[in-house]
């Protein structure tokens, strides 16, 4: 607080007054510069801005080629005439062990879905895990009693593995990696290029069960029904999608960064813009009330056994029932549509008519105060 | 989702704008307080909705908006030190002090953790007894009682290892500060509603004879908004300054009292600096004598630890509604919710931020 001369009375805001009348807009600089990229930040790995900043700064420029800069969820190589789908993934989920699976489920999926994305029929996995000392034994077991039953649920084997033990407090319980080998169907290309004005974007259900699940393990919230991780293998669901219509230019599983960030990565890559009606976006009744209780958006949770759709204008009707006619699409519906305004941004039109950006996720998703 | 869909109602949202913008005579400058507000307004667009019939300015109302520079570096001195296990809010952790950010520190090795209520932070306090766990409690009104109430379990507990590093504001000295104001344009308030929950309307209605502005109580809803923007805009046509009460289904006239009583138990009036706007007398809280041995300032030696605003930011023009986000020159290019040069760009309550998010679009950077 400060006396200001000209009226001699105490002023309260007299830095405002001040600032206002010294201040050259046009010279603002940035008062807090925080230095950049010094450091991985958890942000890197929530799959939004910075996870891209990442493959910008430092992968792509390292070990970029044309088949890893895609940038897709699967590299896709050809071999002999046949096209492989190679895809890997990391698994660090806590708890380990949750409503509708673990982190051994989990992984088996996760990497089955990169590999479905692509228009591939999953074939084998590879598995390494990265143990804690002092964890339970037992725990493994329930761990790869659970991958086997995945594997085999899906149809895949797992033909390779690796384990390595570190020090307590160098991991958190069991980190699991899997690699997975498909094969692309004939005649199928997928990629997120491949989005055109007037095509439809579908997703295949609820959105959002993945990561509330998960959270309210965590957090140990109870729900009155409780809401179960949605992990699940999809590529029997691609199947019947891609059997049913030739009209699919691209497939992605919104896995973490959610709905938000997927949509945006398709638009980028394409160069397109996207509106979605909100009004249409399958939310959980108990997933919706949790966000509001957290504070967070269900458009920035993630799913595991979701998929999101984006079909040329003609076969998006074909597609929709497709997909409503597996049990794992039963809840699907079209969102929206791309659209040639608004390049590389996605819209949202709320149940008022006005609209509001639906943005990458920058950082973590953090809970609001109040 | 029921409780919550009725105040989202399309119907009755169209209905009211189309009353306000009928009803008013001229664009109103009205002020809502708080931060939630700003982003439900964002959010649904409601701006849009009412055309040129009222003009919305974004208040302080976002706790991490205005928590000064100063007190994020004594948080992040405290989350450096090796006996000491941070605990704070989500949000808080990434706005930026005066070199790096709570994420930063925690990259760094430090003990930064995030909790959804401080009772966890008392938890974590009882379970490791080898480490200082000092709760970054910031906040207005709302967040009081829960603070007061994790230091009277902490007493209750005879926790030795427990502090608050108090950092908390009141909204009516911000609104008078504000009124008192010569560059003022606000003609009408929508007073955060769950503030009132916690305190009541007395306070306001002081405010309402001392500036004669009319003031509601509003709600977070899109519903509640309208109708509060709707209430005012019905006092200012008529000429009337009355404190009303939109959001009657939370709100009651004395407030929440056993919630009042523990933060009387705890806390005093203090003066307080706002980040952005700068000291305001008794606009704040700070642990009452008794508690001395619950405040991190005085557990741990912080007075060196001293940061002056920078004069080159406009978010005190932001916070006080006299400028629009979008009227900085850095807005959305040099400033964004990763890069964020002031704090209003930071948290999503933010009326930066929440502009960037939601709001983008609309404008040409």
């Amino acid at each position: 607080m400060r006396r200001t001369t000209n009226t001699g009375v105490i002023s309260l805001h007299s830095e405002l007054v001040s600032n206002d009348e010294t201040k050259d807009l046009t010279a603002f600089s940035c008062p807090v510069p925080l230095p950049a990229g010094e450091r991985i930040l958890l942000g890197h790995g929530s799959g939004g801005k910075l996870s891209a900043d990442l493959l910008q700064d430092v992968f792509l420029p390292a070990i970029g080629n044309p088949v890893l800069n895609r940038l897709e969820d699967q590299a896709i190589v050809t071999l002999n005439g046949a096209r492989l789908a190679i895809t890997t993934d990391s698994f660090v989920v806590k708890p380990l062990i949750f409503r509708g699976g673990d982190v051994g489920s989990l992984a088996v999926h996760g990497t089955i879905n990169d590999l479905a994305m692509g228009g591939a029929k999953p074939l084998w996995l590879s598995v390494a895990f990265i143990l804690e000392e002092g964890l339970p034994i037992e725990t493994l077991r329930r761990v790869v009693a659970s991958m086997r039953d995945a594997a085999a649920n899906a149809g895949v084997q797992i033909v390779a593995g690796d384990t390595k033990v570190v020090e307590k407090g160098s991991a958190d319980g069991i980190f699991i990696n899997t690699t997975g080998i498909g094969l692309v169907r004939e005649g199928v290309t997928l990629s997120a290029t491949q989005a055109r004005p007037g095509d439809s974007i579908l997703v295949s259900g609820m959105l959002g069960d993945h990561g509330i699940a998960i959270l309210a393990e965590r957090e140990g919230i109870q729900f009155e029904t409780a809401v179960q991780s949605d992990s699940a293998p999809l590529h029997a669901l691609v199947a019947s999608l891609l059997e049913a219509t030739h009209d699919v230019r691209c497939l992605r599983d919104p896995t973490r960064g959610g709905l938000s960030s997927t949509l945006n990565e398709i638009a980028a890559s394409s160069g397109v813009g996207m509106e979605l009606l909100e009004t249409s976006i399958p939310v959980r009744e108990e997933v919706r009330g949790a966000c509001e209780m957290l504070g967070l958006d269900p458009l920035y949770v993630a799913n595991e056994g979701k998929l999101v759709a984006i079909v040329a204008p003609d076969s998006a009707e074909t597609a929709l029932r497709a997909l409503q006619n597996h049990p794992l699409g039963k809840d699907a519906c079209i969102i929206g549509g791309v659209t040639a305004e608004h390049p590389r941004m996605v819209v949202m039109r709320t149940p008022f008519g006005t609209t509001r950006i639906v943005d990458m996720l920058a950082g973590d998703q953090l809970p609001r105060i109040c | 989702m029921k409780y919550l869909d009725e105040y989202r109602d399309v119907k009755i949202a169209h209905k009211l704008a189309a009353e306000i913008r009928r009803r008013s005579t001229r664009p109103w400058v009205l002020m809502e307080i708080c931060g939630g507000q700003t982003h439900t307004l964002m959010r649904y667009g409601i701006d849009d909705l009412l055309g040129d019939s009222v003009q919305l300015v974004h208040g302080p109302g976002c706790p991490v908006c205005v928590t000064p520079l100063e007190m994020i570096d004594r948080a992040i001195a405290l989350a450096r030190r090796p006996d000491v296990t941070l605990v704070s809010y989500g949000d808080m952790l990434r706005v930026p002090g005066s070199e790096t950010d709570l994420f930063h520190v925690k990259a760094e090795g430090g003990d930064v953790r995030v909790v959804y209520s401080p009772t966890d932070a008392v938890q974590l306090a009882r379970t490791q007894p080898g480490r200082q766990v000092v709760f970054f409690a910031i906040g207005f009104e709302t967040t009081a009682p829960a603070h007061a109430m994790a230091v009277l379990q902490a007493e209750r507990l005879q926790l030795q290892n427990f502090t608050l590093l108090v950092s908390h504001v009141l909204v009516p000295p911000a609104i008078r500060t504000l009124l008192g104001s010569p560059k003022n344009r606000v003609q009408g308030f929508i007073a955060p509603g769950h503030v009132c929950t916690v305190v009541g309307v007395r306070d306001y209605e002081e405010l309402v004879h001392e500036f004669h502005v009319p003031i509601v109580v509003g709600g977070f809803e899109p519903i509640d908004l309208l109708e509060a923007i709707h209430m005012l805009v019905t006092q200012l046509e008529e000429g009337r300054a009355e404190v009303e009460n939109q959001y009657s289904r939370s709100v009651q006239y004395e407030g929440n009292q056993p919630a009042q009583k523990a933060v009387a138990l705890v806390f005093e009036v203090s003066d307080r600096k706002w980040r952005g706007i700068g000291s305001i007398p008794e606009s704040g809280l700070q642990l009452k004598e008794r508690f001395a041995g619950f405040d991190a300032e005085r557990r741990f030696d912080l007075a060196d630890v001293r940061a002056e605003e920078p004069t080159e930011c406009i978010s005190a023009e932001v916070l006080l509604g006299l400028k629009k986000p979008t009227d900085c020159p850095a807005f959305g290019t040099r400033c964004t919710p990763e890069k964020p040069l002031g704090a209003p760009m930071v948290s999503s309550e933010g009326a930066c931020a929440a502009y960037y998010q939601y709001r983008r679009h609309l404008v040409t950077l």
